[in-house]
């Protein structure tokens, strides 16, 4: 049996977030009535010429200092020539030999505990270009109908090396990717509507081989659930075809969510021939040092930097500390809440955020920008669990009742609802001695080795509590008691 | 260095230009011709000389991000050779 190896590479799609358009004054707002937001120079009517979004620049030096890259002191635009009626000009103005940004590399968690691990992902280049406009191919007895709002609208294609060896690594740097240019604030991430879009480029090879296989590039993926599933069906359909004596043919495919398989598109047989020439239009874009200092200085703290403080500083683990940096409103709720719980709390803190807070929100579809509790809310809860006041399972009671509106303060809650924990070893005690009465024969179990029986009776004390009891001075005193 | 009759076919089909036989030999000889000057112009010794992008050397100026154009649609539309429900009309294509 031959082991084989995966090798993928991403190119996304990032819509920039500017007003206008990459090479007009007409307006990205997305939504409107179609051609409404297409003037002069997105149609191409003759005579007209593209001027440069200054944003659309600043956006691309954003990102190129985000990952580490090479901002070009001058790239060039070019013209990638196909036809296509959502393309006026007959051309796409993009960069190709000479792109804004050169070089960078994104490092992303996969996985979490025991096979958690780091992987960095190195990207090639991203360039400025325009988006094409949108064929409507329904309704329009026989013919195809042409929305040309979205042609021009400024995009940054972001390219990797073939550095990733399964779909997992693909999905943790398209998230993480994600995550960055709306952290730097240059795309909205709105996958739905089409803001983010990736294709991947899959092959395959028997392990150690050194040259790679022939890749077929799957085109507008637009959620991470696909981009995960096209590369599995790929990668085990090319193995299959190899395995059965095939050769795989270089190709452009399409993902069916529907049937969950991927289908050819174009073979390299008729891949497009893009004759790229320089833009006569567009003069080079040069940058000035001063700008990218600028834009230096501007830039808020990166995911990676926020990650190995969360790391260092706070002590969380490398999964912790990713998944708290995944967007930066969580990263901003988690260190809202350590901030009132106090760094010594760090730990409970992130595992409020990322398990209870987390699974509440997730029920009810909320993003973490929507949550009832608030960062402040669940800090003082924590710091309640801290000093003892609560126990954890009371917590979570106190949490829920936080998430209903019923009390402004997790303090609020313990007093208005009589949650304070018992700690009081009188007042516990006396419920011990109570139970090991009234549960004979549990304690006759647990003394002929039943430990099982032992569990019991602290579910018993606890009842007999109403739960607040503290756990760890009934399991205590049960011991002392049940040894005596 | 010389181009084919079949690259030159092949170059008018990608620029959707339809040429004949004989139409396709004369482009084949002027372009042969052209390809003649740039081989001479590859001879002058270039080293260190950075390509340019554009026959000036200048650098491309930028506008401000905001929106400047109206919507003008109905006008824009009026010179259409098909339009309806506020879209342009063509020929169908599926890719």
């Amino acid at each position: 049996m031959t082991q084989w190896e995966v090798v993928i590479g991403i190119e996304t799609h990032a819509q920039l977030a500017t007003v206008s358009k990459i090479f007009s004054g007409a307006s990205t707002a997305f939504g409107a009535e179609p051609n409404t937001q297409a003037c002069a120079v997105d149609l191409a009517l003759p005579g007209v010429l593209p001027v440069l979004n200054r944003k659309a620049v600043d956006c691309a030096i954003r990102f190129g200092l985000a990952i580490g890259a090479e901002v070009a002191a001058k790239s060039v635009f070019a013209r990638k020539n196909y036809f296509y009626p959502d393309l006026p000009k007959g051309y796409q103005i993009s960069q190709f030999e000479l792109p804004v940004v050169q070089g960078g590399a994104l490092t992303v968690q996969v996985g979490s505990g025991d096979k958690g691990y780091e992987k960095t992902v190195r990207l090639t280049r991203a360039h400025l270009e325009e988006d094409a406009g949108k064929s409507l191919h329904e309704d329009f007895h026989g013919k195809s109908g042409i929305d040309l709002n979205r042609a021009g609208t400024p995009l940054l294609e972001i390219v990797t090396e073939p550095d990733m060896r399964s779909s997992d690594e693909a999905v943790a740097y398209a998230r993480a990717l994600h995550a960055l240019v709306r952290w730097i604030g240059i795309c909205d991430g709105n996958m739905q509507e089409g803001s983010f879009r990736c294709d991947a480029n899959v092959s395959v090879r028997p392990k150690g081989q050194a040259e790679f296989g022939t890749r077929r590039e799957i085109k507008n993926l637009n959620s991470f659930r696909f981009l995960k599933e096209a590369i599995d069906y790929e990668v085990h359909w090319q193995i299959n075809e190899i395995e059965e004596g095939r050769k795989i043919q270089q190709a452009t495919v399409l993902f069916d969510p529907d049937t969950g398989e991927t289908r050819t598109m174009r073979t390299k047989e008729d891949a497009h021939d893009y004759r790229y020439f320089p833009d006569p239009d567009l003069l080079p874009l040069v940058i000035e040092r001063a700008w990218v200092e600028r834009v230096r200085g501007e830039l808020p703290e990166l995911p990676a930097q926020k990650r190995a403080r969360f790391a260092g500083e706070l002590g969380l683990s490398a999964y912790d500390a990713a998944t708290l940096t995944a967007s930066q409103e969580i990263a901003d709720f988690y260190e809202s809440t350590v901030t009132v719980a106090g760094k010594a709390n760090a730990k409970p803190c992130a595992n409020w955020v990322m398990v209870d807070l987390a699974a509440r929100l997730n029920k009810e579809g909320r993003e973490i920008g929507q949550s009832p509790v608030s960062a402040g809310q669940l800090g003082g809860l924590i710091l309640r669990i801290a000093d003892n006041t609560v126990s954890n399972a009371i917590a979570k009671k106190v949490f829920e009742a936080l998430w209903n509106g019923e009390g402004a303060s997790a303090d609020e809650i313990i007093e208005k609802q009589g949650l304070k924990q018992i700690t009081d070893s009188g007042a516990i005690e006396k419920l011990v001695d109570e139970v090991l009465a009234a549960n004979a024969p549990n304690v006759a179990e647990y003394r002929a080795g039943k430990e099982k029986a032992f569990n019991a009776l602290v579910g018993q004390v606890m009842k007999a509590a109403k739960g607040k009891a503290n756990p760890q001075q009934v399991n205590e005193l049960l011991k002392a008691k049940l040894a005596g | 260095m010389s181009i084919s009759l079949e690259q030159v076919q092949r170059v008018a089909h990608l620029a959707r230009i339809a040429i004949n036989e004989s139409e396709a030999l004369a482009t084949q000889s002027s372009l042969n011709g052209i390809f003649t000057l740039i081989e001479q112009m590859q001879a002058v010794d270039t080293t260190g000389v950075e390509p340019m992008a554009h026959a000036q050397d200048v650098a491309q100026r930028l506008r401000e991000d905001a929106v400047s154009e109206a919507d003008r649609r109905a006008a824009f539309q009026a010179v259409a050779p098909e339009a309806e429900a506020g879209l342009y009309l063509v020929p169908k294509v599926i890719e």
